[in-house]
């Protein structure tokens, strides 16, 4: 018997669904065309000025190095705790595992503008003892991102650990391997794909976060979502169109080629 | 266990003890201290007439996205998960690129779509349909649209997960004795998913309670919800005890509601 299929009304509204899903993003593509200085669809002639104003003005450069060096180091330093902390859960099993297992998530599950203000007071207080990790400087706001993003690094590091073999790292320390050499020449290994994995991921969430961002800045660590939002807030400046066509040109080709590479591998497993 | 296992899960801990809970116990300080020592923050965000109305107009305009995207999620999921695998890899495609695409593009990109010189007023006024740009962001149906497109993405992967879970031949049973398509939907399908339902109703409802920055950009200031209140206590007519007890009350509803989720899913894990 043959497998239950949508009918046609589901089908007809999941289309309208996905196409308005989509709508937003295909939308910003004529208003970055436009010749004028405000948000606005253009009638007749179409200008690149607000791309040359990317380049040339050169803050918007500013902005993305800042949030690629940021994105970076709280790439590295969260993924390097949240291994170190899934790998150590992990070997232990300890009794409160999940007590300390919940405390590694809160700031994932704590809604957005609590760890905004929590973060905001303590970079603040560290403000009045120094001026590296603090306030509205880049040191602070990595400190910040990595708080955020480290839980997502622990989710996927713990999901890559639960599919290795313990009878593995049991071997390695029956045949007298001390805890580094478990850890360095068995585990990490084992997990390379969950480590590759929360790099790219928690550089993401950190390329793009804004909430926390928002915050902990004013006007010297301005990342380019911080100044998007500066263009979006008052008088909307479709520099942000050419910027936003830019960032959705990338996840699109991103996402497209792996969906591709997907495909390719399935149908060579089937024939 | 042993000191050196320590020096693995240590760090993490150490780390979100230093930079979120006791910065967190201090916002609950600054709370029932500021300007002055007592519980009067929490007296006025229980009964200013301001602060509740933001407290209703936030409860309203989640209750509102959590239904509608709940609903949309649903037939997405049916057809991710149930048909063929064009349309499946459509529709997963239509869910993954606004997924990975910033909430501030993804919000630009309904303001290029809504606003008064947006697309949509464009097209209307050019077929000669309305005079008057129709007003449909910086109001609450601008909110209520861009939260939808957020949260669509994350109410899906649950309810996919549910539809997946469902067997098959309970299906067959079903029109093997003579049921019609319709009444195999609603009385057999829609019921062995309502776990995943009810968890993406919490999920997305969770979520929409600490929203910010959809609000803030398509809200215009007009529709303030709890989160953006809280940024303007801080930032522009400063109130810090009032943002602090705002916060808490929030952190607490939060989880309450987690709580419920998590007892939600060990009960399914349970049966």
């Amino acid at each position: 018997m043959k497998r239950l299929q949508p009918g046609f009304p589901a089908r007809v509204i999941a289309a309208l669904l996905a196409l308005f899903l989509l709508m937003p993003l295909v939308a910003v593509i004529p208003v970055s065309f436009t010749p004028s200085r405000f948000l606005s669809i253009p009638s007749d002639e179409l200008s690149l000025r607000h791309y040359r104003a990317l380049i040339e003005n050169p803050l918007w450069a500013q902005g993305a190095w800042l949030s690629i060096r940021v994105g970076v180091v709280s790439a590295l330093v969260s993924t390097a705790l949240a291994a170190g902390f899934a790998i150590g859960i992990w070997m232990l099993r300890p009794r409160f595992a999940g007590l300390l297992m919940g405390l590694a998530l809160l700031p994932m599950v704590a809604p957005p503008v609590v760890s905004a203000l929590t973060l905001y007071f303590f970079l603040v207080t560290l403000s009045q003892f120094n001026d590296f990790i603090a306030y509205d400087r880049w040191a602070g706001v990595v400190m910040a991102h990595v708080v955020m993003v480290a839980p997502f690094a622990v989710v996927l590091i713990s999901v890559g650990l639960s599919q290795i073999d313990r009878r593995m790292d049991l071997a390695a320390r029956s045949m007298g391997a001390g805890l580094g050499t478990r850890v360095f020449r068995v585990i990490l290994p084992n997990i390379r794909f969950s480590l590759i994995l929360s790099l790219f991921l928690t550089f993401v969430l950190s390329w793009e976060e804004i909430a926390v961002t928002l915050f902990i800045t004013s006007i010297e660590a301005v990342t380019l979502p911080r100044l998007m939002w500066m263009g979006l807030r008052d008088n909307i400046d479709p520099a942000i169109a050419a910027i936003s066509v830019f960032l959705i040109v990338v996840v699109v080709l991103a996402i497209l080629g792996r969906t591709l590479w997907h495909i390719r591998t399935r149908t060579r497993e089937t024939s | 266990m042993t000191r050196r296992h320590m020096l693995l899960l240590g760090p993490l801990l150490l780390f979100l003890a230093a930079a979120y809970l006791i910065p967190f116990l201090g916002v609950m300080r600054w709370s029932v201290t500021l300007p002055e020592p007592g519980l009067h923050q929490y007296r006025a965000a229980l009964t200013d007439p301001l602060v509740q109305s933001v407290i209703w107009r936030t409860l309203r305009i989640c209750t509102m996205v959590t239904v509608i995207t709940v609903a949309a999620a649903y037939m997405l999921a049916l057809i991710w998960v149930r048909s063929g695998p064009v349309a499946r890899v459509l529709v997963e495609l239509c869910i993954l690129i606004p997924f990975w695409i910033s909430v501030l593009t993804r919000a630009f990109g309904w303001l290029a779509l809504l606003s008064n010189r947006g697309l949509v007023n464009s097209w209307l006024e050019a077929l000669g349909i309305i005079d008057l740009p129709l007003v449909m962001v910086r109001n609450e149906f601008g909110v209520v649209v861009g939260m939808v497109h957020f949260l669509i993405p994350f109410a899906v992967f649950p309810i996919a997960t549910a539809m997946r879970n469902v067997d098959e031949r309970v299906l067959m049973a079903a029109r093997s004795m003579g049921a019609s398509r319709a009444r195999i939907f609603w009385q057999v399908f829609v019921p062995m998913t309502r776990p995943g339902i009810l968890g993406a109703m919490l999920l997305v409802f969770v979520f929409s309670l600490g929203f910010f920055i959809t609000p803030a950009i398509l809200g215009g200031g007009r529709s303030v919800m709890v989160a953006e209140l809280i940024y303007l206590r801080l930032f522009q007519s400063p109130n810090w005890g009032l943002a602090a007890a705002m916060s808490v009350i929030l952190m607490a509803g939060v989880g309450l509601l987690i709580a419920l989720l998590l007892r939600q899913l060990g009960e399914r894990t349970a049966r």
